[in-house]
């Protein structure tokens, strides 16, 4: 037996006994005897767990971890900002990390209530009056978002920029194929979505225009023009935003953004090789009975008490079944409890500054690789905490070799971004990054370069 | 409620000794806060200080801050730290949530992801930074296969809905490819919700056929809708009503011979670890809830993990990139690759990838023994339960049950007025967490309660004992309308649902003032 199931021999024969059988294996004379796997299945038996534990370790330092060691420079959607001891140690407590999703509300108020305040901070950062629990990721809340605006405009067809991040399209193309949408590229242009690009007539009018805001090249995109042709159209604007650059930028609500997506690992999850990661969804009040997932909301209890519960059920799959408005069931509640404690951690002033530094450490490193010899810009628009070159060797040799000096410079861009070529770069500075790191890095980079 | 009622010795899963100073309600973070109050630190750069000015347009500039908090990191603790309080969790006590398989999540999985070699690695860093990771991956897939019986596996899906979505995804290209159009997908009246959902989401349309007085699916009904319309079907097993369906190989065959595939729902995959495998029932696609069978744990709602295995020849069509062992002889060892036909990407980038540290650690811990037992002593708990409970409740389908069982309180609603869900209620001041009540939908009054393997006979006991006196009070007045006003210990009473819904308050913004 395990060391995590309390059952002793006398336990096991005494409860046998009460039901009226003689082996363990008699509990299972239901399965037809030819399909019982015979001779157990093919995994080596149980280890202690220090055993366990160096195994995880040896995998883990065939790793090379963002640090010291290899000091961070790329993003893509996924940023070295600060995670402080506090957000780790609230984030860990068990009593978040081993609940289940909050049914009986009673004894469930400390989940509900930190995602009632999750949903409140990121209805104030996207500037949209309702937020919901969480979703998958990123990628996972612009799918969502789509077929909300396709089912609020009955039009099937969306326009996406192309300054979304390429892996939360393709995400959303493989969707498609199951839903039947329609998915049209806006191309760039220098950077910034070419608006004029976009040509559609009466049959396949568009149900949503979806832009990045920054975008995936790191520019800020002019939104007044996306709403200006969703105003035309009747289609809804959906705007990709970057929870960390809100705190300094426009919101996309007052941008008028119907609905916001995001990808919130910014918000207090460490890089985490990509997950779990928190898909942020906002959207006006008008498509509330539309949004996907769980939302929760302030109520009272029987003796007037102020209480939290999940609301607007009827919206959901347990209830709604095949016309749900989502199939989305678990979806990632500590990573939404985890960013409402970091938000909370930085506070009015904090998220504001965590830009404001990125910004700065963004300029002040983009301008010094900018005067390295055959280092371009790709973009023109002004750009926030990331921004594109075009380097005069393939972008994936830069980043290994860079790696071997001690960098991770940054992420290779998809060939459609330059033309078909491989010498894209994006880099990403965070408020971590100090001077002196930045300077080794462009020295390095120099050299990696010639 | 009543301690000496209880042996001392119960104490295990059971939470009523929990303290809690008080009722008062908590404060939100935005009342807690004050102006000019701050907890942040932020790291010194030397990096020049440019005004924001100088750095973003003022088109694009807000124009005035955004209001989070202002509190200090004490207040936050405090804070954060009383809301804990106010949760019920596994570490506290037994949590026989029916479905959802809430058992002990063993602290070295925490241990594992938390490794800075794991949790700081960059999802985009290139393949000679992340070998570790992507053995650590393909070592899951491999057992994860061996676990279900399968060929090949994707671990990209986050969780049980996004791999059922993908499985139908999968589906439909394999149909695709064979120029086959087909619409229908049949399920069974007792699946879970998220099932006719991803239906949908996946272009198909929902059949649903009736259980048969026994809980298992109809087999005539079956056959009478299967055609060569029928792209396949979606089955728990054990089902919903924690019943193994005998027939499933008779109905694979059906399933095949009009060309059509078998989805596994592994939502219940917990009940038969190492005894019978979905492979080796007929199924071509299996996905399992990494969250439920392998604890990693659930996190108030997620995050969970959904990776989907397949038989060999829907192997081609899986997501990619897949982590893939290129050769010991290559370098590096391990890298990307993505199948010649694959349906695309599911997730931002290769699915949440600490949860499957987690399970990989927790498969280790069990081994092929460890995991037998599991499922072993999960259904010798559950039969336990099911056995001594059928005096006090009806049950419905009285024959064997695999990890869960599900009973009706509609006799004793009949007799006493007191419904399911009172009975979920007073279960949580007896220190428990409720059962699943109104699932699955096709048993009235249902009491869906899975123990899991970790509680011991002791809690089960406790457990019981709790349930039978709710039953035994409910024959007095006072005793059903105690039921029927529960809990009355608990941080909030019972909670006006329907208020909640009819002025909508989503947001402290939203409160009216």
């Amino acid at each position: 037996m395990s060391g995590y199931t309390p059952h002793t021999d006398a336990d096991v024969s005494s409860m046998l006994e009460f039901l009226g059988l003689s082996s363990l294996d008699e509990l299972f004379s239901v399965v037809p005897e030819a399909l019982r796997l015979a001779g157990g299945l093919d995994i080596p038996a149980g280890l202690p767990e220090p055993d366990v534990f160096a195994h995880m370790e040896d995998l883990a330092s065939a790793n090379r971890p963002c640090g010291r060691d290899l000091v961070c420079f790329a993003g893509a959607g996924a940023y070295d900002h600060e995670v402080p001891p506090v957000t780790r140690a609230l984030a860990s407590r068990s009593e978040f990390v081993t609940s289940y999703t909050p049914y009986q509300p009673e004894v469930a108020q400390g989940v509900l209530q930190a995602v009632f305040e999750f949903q409140t901070l990121v209805s104030r950062l996207s500037g949209l009056a309702v937020s919901n629990a969480s979703l998958y990721d990123g990628a996972a809340s612009l799918v969502e978002a789509v077929n909300l605006a396709v089912g609020a405009t009955g039009r099937q067809d969306v326009w996406v920029s192309h300054g979304v991040n390429p892996s939360w399209r393709d995400v959303l193309a493989t969707f498609a194929a199951g839903t039947g949408h329609r998915i049209h590229d806006i191309p760039l242009t220098a950077g910034s979505t070419d608006w004029a690009a976009m040509s559609f007539d009466d049959s396949d009018e568009p149900g949503a225009i979806v832009v990045a805001y920054p975008n995936y090249l790191g520019c800020l995109e002019d939104l007044g023009d996306a709403r200006a042709r969703c105003d035309r159209t009747g289609a809804l604007l959906i705007v990709a935003f970057d929870p960390i650059c809100a705190g300094i930028l426009r919101s996309p609500g007052d941008w008028g953004a119907d609905v916001v997506v995001g990808e919130g690992q910014a918000l207090g999850m460490p890089l985490s090789f990509g997950g779990p990661y928190l898909g942020l969804f906002a959207c006006t009040m008008d498509h509330v009975r539309r949004l996907p997932g769980r939302l929760v909301g302030e109520t009272v209890d029987a003796e007037g008490r102020r209480a939290y519960v999940t609301t607007l059920r009827a919206r959901e799959q347990d209830i709604r079944r095949e016309k749900a408005t989502s199939n989305v069931c678990t979806n990632q509640t500590l990573m939404a409890v985890t960013a409402a404690i970091q938000l909370g951690w930085l506070g009015t002033s904090g998220i504001a500054e965590v830009a404001l530094r990125s910004a700065r450490g963004t300029r002040y490193c983009r301008d010094a690789l900018l005067k390295v010899p055959g280092v371009e810009s790709l973009t023109t628009a002004p750009v926030l905490r990331e921004f594109s070159l075009r380097l005069p060797l393939e972008s994936e040799m830069a980043v290994e070799r860079l790696a071997d000096e001690g960098f991770l410079a940054g992420v290779a861009l998809d060939p459609s971004y330059t033309q078909g070529h491989g010498d894209g770069l994006l880099v990403a500075v965070t408020e971590r990054r100090t001077r002196a790191e930045i300077d080794a890095f462009v020295s390095a980079f120099e050299k990696a370069v010639r | 409620m009543v301690d000496d009622l209880v042996p001392a010795a119960a104490a295990g899963g059971r939470a009523a000794s929990a303290p809690l100073l008080g009722r008062d309600t908590e404060p939100t973070l935005f009342e807690l806060s004050e102006p000019g109050r701050s907890a942040w630190q932020l790291r010194t750069t030397g990096v020049p200080d440019l005004a924001l000015e100088e750095l973003v347009p003022e088109a694009h500039r807000r124009d005035s801050p955004v209001a989070l908090a202002e509190v200090s990191e004490r207040d936050l603790v405090g804070h954060f730290t009383r809301l804990s309080h106010r949760q019920f969790s596994v570490d506290l006590g037994a949590y026989p949530l029916g479905s959802c398989t809430m058992k002990y999540n063993p602290k070295i999985c925490d241990a594992v992801a938390v490794l800075p070699g794991l949790a700081d690695v960059h999802p985009a860093a290139p393949a000679n930074c992340i070998q570790g990771w992507l053995e650590l991956l393909v070592e899951l897939e491999v057992a994860l296969c061996e676990i279900t019986g399968m060929a090949a596996a994707t671990l990209q899906p986050a969780a049980g809905a996004a791999g059922e979505l993908t499985g139908l995804l999968l589906m439909r290209a394999w149909f695709a490819a064979k120029g086959d159009v087909r619409r229908k997908v049949i399920i069974p009246d007792s699946a879970h919700g998220t099932n006719p959902a991803s239906v949908t989401l996946g272009g198909f349309e929902v059949v649903t056929v009736p259980s048969d007085g026994r809980g298992c699916v109809d087999v005539e009904a079956l056959y009478s809708v299967l055609d060569e319309d029928v792209a396949g079907i979606m089955l728990t097993n054990p089902n919903t009503l924690g019943l193994f369906e005998e027939d499933i190989r008779s109905i694979a065959d059906a399933v095949h011979e009009v060309g059509g595939l078998l989805y596994y729902d592994g939502a219940n995959l917990n009940a038969i670890l190492g005894v019978v495998r979905p492979g080796d029932m007929g199924f071509d696609i299996v996905h399992l809830n990494l969250h439920k069978t392998f604890a990693t744990p659930h996190g108030g709602g997620g995050p969970g993990a959904g990776p989907v295995a397949v038989s060999d020849r829907l192997a081609p069509f899986l997501p990619g990139p897949r982590p893939t062992r290129l050769g010991d002889a290559s370098s590096p060892r391990f890298g990307w690759t993505t199948p010649e036909r694959s349906i695309g990407r599911l997730h931002s980038w290769h699915g949440n990838a600490l949860v499957l540290a987690r399970a990989l650690t927790y498969v280790l811990v069990h081994g092929n023994d460890g995991l037998r037992d599991v499922a072993r002593l999960a259904v010798l708990n559950a039969n336990w339960l099911r056995k001594r409970l059928s005096s006090s409740f009806d049950a419905p389908y009285d024959r064997p049950c695999m990890h869960e069982c599900v009973l009706s309180a509609s006799s004793l609603k009949r007799a006493t007025g007191v419904k399911a869900l009172d009975v979920a209620k007073r279960l949580l001041e007896e220190g428990f967490h409720s059962p699943t009540v109104y699932f699955p939908l096709i048993v009235d009054e249902a009491l869906m309660i899975e123990p899991t393997e970790t509680e011991s006979l002791q809690t089960l006991e406790a457990l019981a004992g709790a349930l039978e006196r709710i039953v035994a009070e409910a024959a007095t007045p006072e005793g059903a309308l105690a039921a029927t006003e529960a809990p009355h210990l608990t941080p909030v009473r019972r909670v006006d649902e329907a208020r909640a819904a009819r002025h909508l308050v989503p947001t402290f913004d939203a409160r009216p003032s």
